[in-house]
């Protein structure tokens, strides 16, 4: 992938009646990436986008589209075409139409037209369908429309906003897939509105996690799931169980807390200081539970019993309240060690989780 | 059984209600072929009336004036209701929920008020009752039932889909051209006939502002109904009420393929 910044969020600010909406965005998108802006309703995301595509103008910073300022430029000027969540397919028009649109709007030739629009067609595997009206379509056929009318412009960026969130759970998970493959093979920069964290790192090169109209952090779906950057991107993406404790000592750059009535020692990488308090958190899945016949040494281990377990075909998720009185959550898979999986509800267990796969965190409300 | 019993009371409610409001059209278009010019006894079946109807002349220069009037209203008002209406649902502007909830009140104001505050405004304005009075106040009275139609169908639409005109490069008036009129044509067309309908027909409006030079069917059928009930009359409110139901009939249709 080439190093090319196609769009720049240069300390971006938006406030509607004094109210913040965006708080200094600074963002900076490759060419040819695929970028998902991940964060609950109301935390921005869709304000920047429609200040990117030229809806909205910010009401301080700026924002460079291919290395110009795009400030006052209208939506149509600025090579960046957007697919709404509701689709905005003209109803009145043919598939055709719709994908012709555009071109028709920038007075391309009509002997130019009917081959882009096929190829666009094509693409979305809709090239049988240029006849139909929007409303002969299903939601996924409607969506792929959307998707050929915009792209049929080719445009530098393709905004998507939340466009999978009126489908049901199979059909998304197939556009998810066919929009990754139709990303790789149109080369074209894609930002990617969500609020589904399963879709976000399924989908995406880079994940920006907002909240609160700011950017909590930027980095792969590697890096935002398994390094967070605070306790918010934690919680939003994915289950954790969190501990909450106080750095006892510090020797070597390492540092040691007490976690439910057992010493662990991490490296210093907050550069605590002895007496500091710290959160350490630790993922469902990464918790291992043995039942007692199934274990020798317990020296490493917590015990707990088993206060309510949920069985959900591949998993199987366990509360498991320990002897402290915490409640933690876990997750098993079922694999060849451990194909039955099954607990009864008081049953005593034995648990711990590999030493270095938790998160430590500065202590934050 | 009970279930049944209770269907039958329904229906008949209902062959109630429908006998309520049309029973009396149906007796004025029934006398209408009475061959007896005062006798509400039946004398024979006669297409008399209606022939004496057609000859007069006095009547058709007033149906023409009204046809005249009705068109020309309408589609004025349909061209200023359409544009209100549009502005309304698009644009963000100052005192757009102040305007939008005076169209209401337009259309509940009582005609009498509506008449008087009309007669008064001419006068000032030192503008003779006629032709251009009675127009105007036609077209005034028609806007908020354009504007109410026109909404009501532009507001059912997705406002994305005007953004993304906007987004795939289409200027103002190809977004109008292209999308909102196709999208409106059916609201537009029923908001034409039903301001034709309400043009035709209206009486207590017109009788403020119209004079004597210019004179429209209802207040000629008002008039002549004054010196005693013809039977000439009673044919004239038909052909009136088949027109008039005849209009309503299209409006809807195009108002139920817009659905």
């Amino acid at each position: 992938m080439s190093e090319q910044i196609v769009l720049e969020i240069k300390d971006v600010s938006k406030s509607f009646n004094d109210q913040i909406i965006l708080d200094n965005i600074n963002l900076k998108i490759k060419h040819g990436e695929f970028l998902t802006l991940l964060g609950p309703s109301g935390c921005g995301k869709t304000t920047l986008l429609r200040m990117i595509s030229g809806f909205e103008e910010p009401s301080s910073g700026s924002i460079f589209i291919d290395g110009k300022d795009a400030k006052g430029l209208p939506p149509h000027e600025r090579h960046v075409h957007t697919v709404f969540q509701s689709y905005a397919l003209f109803p009145h028009m043919t598939v055709f139409d719709n994908v012709a649109f555009g071109l028709r709007c920038s007075n391309t030739p009509e002997k130019d037209v009917k081959p882009r629009v096929l190829e666009a067609l094509r693409m979305v595997k809709l090239e049988h369908f240029g006849n139909r009206k929007p409303a002969q379509l299903s939601g996924g056929q409607q969506q792929r429309v959307a998707i050929a009318r915009a792209v049929v412009n080719r445009p530098l960026v393709l905004l998507l906003d939340e466009p999978l969130s009126s489908l049901d759970y199979r059909l998304r998970k197939t556009m998810q897939m066919e929009l990754r493959q139709l990303q790789r093979t149109l080369g074209i920069t894609f930002i990617f509105v969500t609020h589904d964290q399963e879709e976000a790192l399924s989908m995406s090169d880079r994940v920006v996690v907002m909240s609160d109209g700011s950017i909590t952090q930027i980095g792969t779906p590697r890096q935002v799931y398994e390094e967070p950057s605070c306790l918010s991107v934690a919680k939003f993406i994915g289950e954790v169980n969190i501990f909450e404790t106080t750095v006892s000592s510090i020797n070597d750059d390492k540092i040691t807390v007490d976690i439910e009535g057992m010493a662990h020692a991490y490296p210093n990488r907050h550069h605590f200081s002895i007496g500091d308090k710290a959160l350490v958190l630790v993922r469902p899945e990464d918790v291992r539970i043995f039942d007692s016949k199934e274990v020798k040494e317990t020296e490493n281990m917590y015990r707990g019993i088993v206060e309510d377990f949920t069985y959900k075909g591949t998993t199987v998720d366990l509360l498991v309240r320990l002897d402290t009185g915490k409640v933690i959550s876990t997750t098993e898979f079922f694999d060849e060690d451990d194909d039955s999986l099954v607990y009864t509800l008081g049953e005593k267990v034995w648990l711990h989780w590999v030493n270095g796969w938790e998160v430590v965190l500065p202590y934050e409300e | 059984m009970n279930n049944s019993k209770a269907r039958i009371i329904d229906k008949l409610y209902l062959a109630l209600i429908y006998l309520f409001f049309y029973l009396p059209i149906s007796v004025l278009i029934f006398y209408s072929f009475n061959n007896s010019s005062y006798s509400l006894v039946w004398h024979g079946f006669t297409t008399n009336w209606y022939h004496n109807l057609f000859q007069d002349s006095n009547l058709w220069i007033a149906a023409a004036h009204s046809l005249l009037i009705g068109t020309l209203a309408a589609t004025m008002a349909t061209i200023i209701g359409t544009l209100a209406a549009v502005s309304l649902y698009r644009y963000r502007f100052m005192g757009k929920n102040f305007l939008n909830g005076m169209v209401f009140i337009l259309i509940v104001t009582p005609d009498i008020v509506m008449g008087i505050s009309l007669l008064l405004l001419f006068s000032i304005a030192n503008m003779p009752l006629g032709f251009w009075s009675l127009l105007l106040a036609h077209i005034t009275f028609c806007i908020p039932f354009v504007v109410v139609t026109v909404y009501s169908r532009i507001s059912g639409m997705d406002k994305n889909i005007f953004e993304a005109a906007k987004d795939l490069g289409a200027r103002e008036s190809t977004i109008f051209r292209k999308i909102t009129f196709p999208l409106l044509l059916p609201a537009i067309i029923s908001g034409i006939l039903l301001s034709f309908t309400l043009s035709f027909d209206d009486v207590m409006i017109s009788y403020f502002v119209s004079g004597p030079g210019f004179e429209i069917l209802p207040l000629k059928i008002y008039s002549m109904a004054r010196l005693g009930v013809k039977p000439e009359l009673n044919a004239l409110c038909s052909v009136t009420f088949t027109l008039t139901l005849f209009l309503v009939i299209l409006s809807q249709r195009f108002t139920r393929k817009s659905s």
